[in-house]
């Protein structure tokens, strides 16, 4: 058995890349993206807390990094993430309670969650901006 | 038919019940609590959202004055291990479908676990230090 592969080269059943992409395929993938980004988003919350219960300096190095265009642009990232995942995260709780099973409802309401990571995270940064509101 | 157990409402055999709770030995616990938390996240997150919202601008005082408001500090606890729990058990799941080689997967799947743990520590014992001593 000396020249046994480690990993099986034999044909594999059908696999990603012979599937023309669907949007409920797609805004599947993008949920888990999403979690994932927000998971590592995790640690900013916990150097901001920590950071402000070691004083004024720590808490200030923080907002420093914030404030750069590399902090905004985290931030901004993190914010449509969490509009997506919070949207998308409805749709499979109404999934699990029975509801949007049809293709045309699952459509609809994926295009609704589209919209809503839209909406809520261009509402979020026009209240955030100086003079916002 | 007349079954040769007690028929308890699920469709097991008493093979299936009697090994327990599937192969990973703990049912659904995992799926339920993700969902759980996922309910707890939705209200939390829309508020801590709002709270970031208006703190543009704000100095380490009025941060900290901020997060030493009794329903803040609540809040933000409760935050902290909804969603840290909520990450574990997704980012567990991506792990778990994408990492095949045994030793690397155990090695992932423990990182987590001892991430989220820290983190969420690092994150209550902050809160609680700021709440009590301002």
């Amino acid at each position: 058995m000396s020249d046994t592969k480690k990993y099986t080269t034999r044909p594999l059943s059908p696999h990603l890349q012979v599937y023309r992409p669907q949007m409920t395929s797609v805004l599947s993938i993008m949920h888990r993206a999403a979690g994932y980004a927000l998971a590592l988003g995790t640690i900013m919350v916990v150097w901001m807390l920590v950071a402000a219960a070691s004083g004024p300096e720590a808490y200030g190095a923080f907002q420093d990094f914030v404030g750069t265009a590399l902090g905004k642009f985290m931030i901004f990232g993190w914010s449509v993430a969490l509009f997506y995942h919070m949207s998308n995260g409805v749709r499979h709780m109404l999934w699990d309670m029975g509801y949007l099973f049809k293709i045309e409802s699952a459509y609809k309401a994926g295009y609704l969650v589209l919209a809503m990571t839209a909406i809520l995270t261009a509402l979020v940064w026009w209240a955030a901006c100086p003079g916002g509101y | 038919m007349k079954l040769k157990w007690k028929d308890d409402g699920t469709l097991k055999t008493p093979l299936a019940r009697a090994r327990g709770l599937g192969a990973s030995h703990h049912g659904v616990s995992h799926w339920w609590h993700q969902r759980m938390t996922a309910v707890a996240n939705l209200p939390l997150m829309i508020w801590l959202v709002w709270a970031v919202v208006h703190m543009q601008g704000w100095t380490y005082i009025e941060f900290t004055a901020w997060l030493a408001v009794p329903v803040n500090a609540i809040l933000m606890i409760l935050s902290v291990i909804s969603v840290f729990y909520h990450a574990a058990l997704g980012t567990q799941v991506i792990v778990e479908d994408y990492f095949h080689i045994e030793w690397m997967k155990i090695a992932k799947l423990i990182g987590i676990k001892l991430f989220f743990i820290a983190a969420g520590v690092a994150c209550v014992f902050s809160i609680l230090k700021i709440a009590f001593t301002g």
